[in-house]
C-alpha cells in the first residue's frame, strides 16, 4: 500500500509551517507519520502537500517552567516514558505512555501528533484530561491556550483549526500526596484502548482530598467521570468505598459498540478498569 | 514529481531518485537492493520491516524515505562485520531463532536496540520489548534465548548453554 502522490515541504521553525499551511490549501502536517502515514496508505486521507514539522527543534523539548511541566508537542511517547521530570513528577504520564503500541511506534509518534489526531481509542486524550493540562497553539494570528477539556470534542474532533499548529502541552505539577495510575484493557495487536482508566488522587491521612478519574476508548470521545470523582472526594480510601464508587463509573454514557466489544461490555470494563485503577493507588 | 533521496544506510549514502511518497521500506529493498528488510503485514503491526533510525527502532512500513533524510539508518546487511556475525546473529544462529527466518531481521534489529538501552534485561523485559514483532513460527521461547545470549556476549560474560533440555 503506497499513499497517493502529495508533494512534501520541510518547515525549518513554528512560523515557516504555519506560512507553509497558509499557502497550501489541501496540506496536512508530517508529525512521527504513525496516525497519518497508515490513514494515507489506506486512502482515506490523501493531502496534496504534506508539510514535514518533525525537524522543528523548538518543539522538542521537555521543561520546567514554575510550578508546570512544558512538553513540545513532537517529544516522542519513548521520550516521555524514559523522561526523569515527568517520572517524577507526574509519573502517570511516562506509565501512560509506555503503554502505547509497542517500542517501535512509541519511537515515532508525537504527543502533539496524537492529540490531534484525536482517535476515541488513544490514550492520551484521558491522561491529559486527569492531569488537566492545557494545550498551546499557535496560528497566524498568534497564540492561545486551550483546556484540554475543550480541546477534544469527539471522534477525530478538536478545537484546532486548519491553520493552526500545536507547539506545546502544559501540565501543572501535581500537589504534593498527589497518585495517579493509567490502566487500560488493549485491543490485544495493536494495543489501543477498548477501554482505559486514567486516575489520579490527592490523599490526606487516608482521606481524599481531590479526584480526577477519566475514561478513554470507551466512548466517541474520552471523558471525565464526575459522578466517579464526587463519590471519592471527601471520602475515606478504603475498598468499600471504592467498590462504590467504580459501580457508577461510565453510567449515563452512550458506549461505542465495535466487533472488538460490544457497549455493554465496554460499560462493564469501565467499572472495572476504574475499580482496578483506584485501588492500585491506596 | 520523483526527486533525489540521499539516505545513509549502514554507513553507506545511497542517493536515488524516488517519489516522496516512497516507503523507506520500498527504498531499502527494491530502490536500494537491500532485501533483508522484510514486508509482513505493511500495516505498521509485524516488524518485520524494523530498521534503526539513529539506533532507534522502527517500522520502515509506516516511515517515508524523505523522513529518513540525515538519520543513520541501520539494516539487518549493516548487523556483521569483518570480525564476523553480531553477538545477536550468533545467538539467534545459537538457539535456534529461528524457523522460517521472515521475523527474523527486525526481532534481530529490535533486540539490538533493546539490548543497547537495557544490557541486561529481565525476560520479561525481553519479552515486552519484541512485543510490536510478530513470529509465526519460532514460538518465541529460542527467541528471547537468543537475545540473553547475545546480551550475556555483549557484557563479556559467559553466554548461557544452548544445549537442549529433555524432560522424562
Ligand atoms: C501499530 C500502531 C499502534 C498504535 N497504538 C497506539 C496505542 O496503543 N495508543 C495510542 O494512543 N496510540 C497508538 N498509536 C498511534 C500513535 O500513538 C501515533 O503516533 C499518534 O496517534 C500520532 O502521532 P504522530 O506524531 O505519529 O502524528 P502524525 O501521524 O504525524 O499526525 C497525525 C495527525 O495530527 C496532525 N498533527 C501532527 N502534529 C501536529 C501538530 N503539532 N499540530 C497540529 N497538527 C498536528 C497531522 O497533520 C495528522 O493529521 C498506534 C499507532 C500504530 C501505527
Ligand atoms: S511490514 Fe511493517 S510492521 Fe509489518
Ligand atoms: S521465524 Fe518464521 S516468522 Fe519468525
Amino acid at each position: 500500500m503506497i499513499p497517493s502522490v502529495f508533494t512534501y515541504k520541510k518547515a525549518g521553525s513554528v512560523s515557516e509551517a504555519l506560512q507553509l499551511k497558509a499557502e497550501n490549501e489541501d496540506s496536512k502536517f508530517l508529525a512521527g507519520g504513525h496516525s497519518l502515514i497508515p490513514t494515507m496508505k489506506l486512502r482515506l486521507s490523501s493531502p496534496s502537500v504534506l508539510i514535514d514539522i518533525s525537524k522543528i527543534d523548538t518543539l522538542r523539548s521537555i521543561t520546567e517552567e514554575g510550578n508546570q511541566i512544558v512538553i513540545g508537542s513532537l517529544v516522542t511517547h519513548a521520550e516521555i516514558v524514559n523522561s526523569d521530570v515527568i517520572k517524577t513528577k507526574v509519573a502517570i504520564m511516562s506509565e501512560g505512555a509506555s503503554m502505547i503500541g509497542d517500542v517501535q511506534v512509541r519511537n515515532c509518534g508525537t504527543i502533539g501528533g496524537s492529540i490531534a489526531h484525536a482517535d476515541p481509542a488513544a490514550d492520551w486524550p484521558a491522561i491529559l484530561k486527569t492531569v488537566e493540562a492545557t494545550v498551546v497553539i499557535e496560528g497566524e494570528s498568534g497564540k492561545r491556550e486551550v483546556n484540554v477539556e475543550d480541546f477534544f470534542q469527539g471522534v477525530f474532533t478538536t478545537d484546532l483549526t486548519e491553520d493552526e499548529i500545536i507547539t506545546a502541552i502544559k501540565v501543572p505539577v501535581p500537589a504534593s500526596g498527589t497518585k495517579g495510575t493509567y490502566q487500560k484493557f488493549m485491543q490485544p495487536a495493536s494495543r489501543f484502548a477498548i477501554v482505559g482508566c486514567a486516575a489520579m488522587l490527592t490523599i490526606s491521612n487516608g482521606v481524599c482530598q481531590k479526584a480526577r478519574v477519566t475514561i478513554g476508548g470507551a466512548a466517541s470521545t474520552s471523558f471525565r467521570d464526575l459522578g466517579v470523582e464526587k463519590a471519592l472526594e471527601g471520602k475515606e480510601l478504603n475498598a468499600q468505598n471504592i467498590e462504590n464508587a467504580s459501580k457508577i463509573a461510565g453510567n449515563g454514557v452512550q458506549m461505542t459498540s465495535s466487533h472488538f466489544a460490544t457497549n455493554s461490555y465496554r460499560q462493564h470494563l469501565t467499572k472495572v478498569y476504574t475499580q482496578r485503577a483506584l485501588e492500585s493507588l491506596i | 514529481m520523483k526527486k533525489n533521496i540521499t539516505l545513509k544506510i549502514n554507513g553507506q549514502e545511497y542517493t536515488h531518485e524516488a517519489e516522496p511518497r516512497t516507503l523507506l521500506v520500498h527504498f531499502i529493498r527494491e530502490i536500494e537492493g537491500l532485501r533483508g528488510t522484510h514486508i509482513g503485514c505493511d500495516t505498521s503491526s509485524c516488524g518485520a520491516c524494523t530498521v534503526l533510525i539513529d539506533g532507534k527502532s522502527g517500522k520502515s512500513c509506516t516511515i517515508l524515505a524523505v523522513q529518513a533524510v540525515g538519520k543513520e539508518i541501520t539494516t539487518v546487511e549493516g548487523l556483521a562485520t569483518a570480525e564476523g556475525p553480531h553477538p545477536i546473529q550468533e545467538g539467534f544462529k545459537e538457539n535456534h531463532g529461528l524457523h522460517c527466518g521472515f521475523c527474523t531481521p527486525g526481532m534481530m534489529l529490535r533486540s539490538v536496540e533493546l539490548l543497547s538501552k537495557n544490557p541486561n534485561p529481565t525476560e520479561e523485559e525481553i519479552r515486552w520489548g519484541i512485543s510490536g514483532n510478530l513470529c509465526r513460527c519460532t514460538g518465541y521461547n529460542n527467541i528471547v534465548k537468543s537475545i540473553i545470549y547475545a546480551g550475556a556476549k555483549l557484557r563479556g560474560e559467559e553466554t548461557p548453554s544452548t544445549e537442549p533440555k529433555f524432560v522424562e
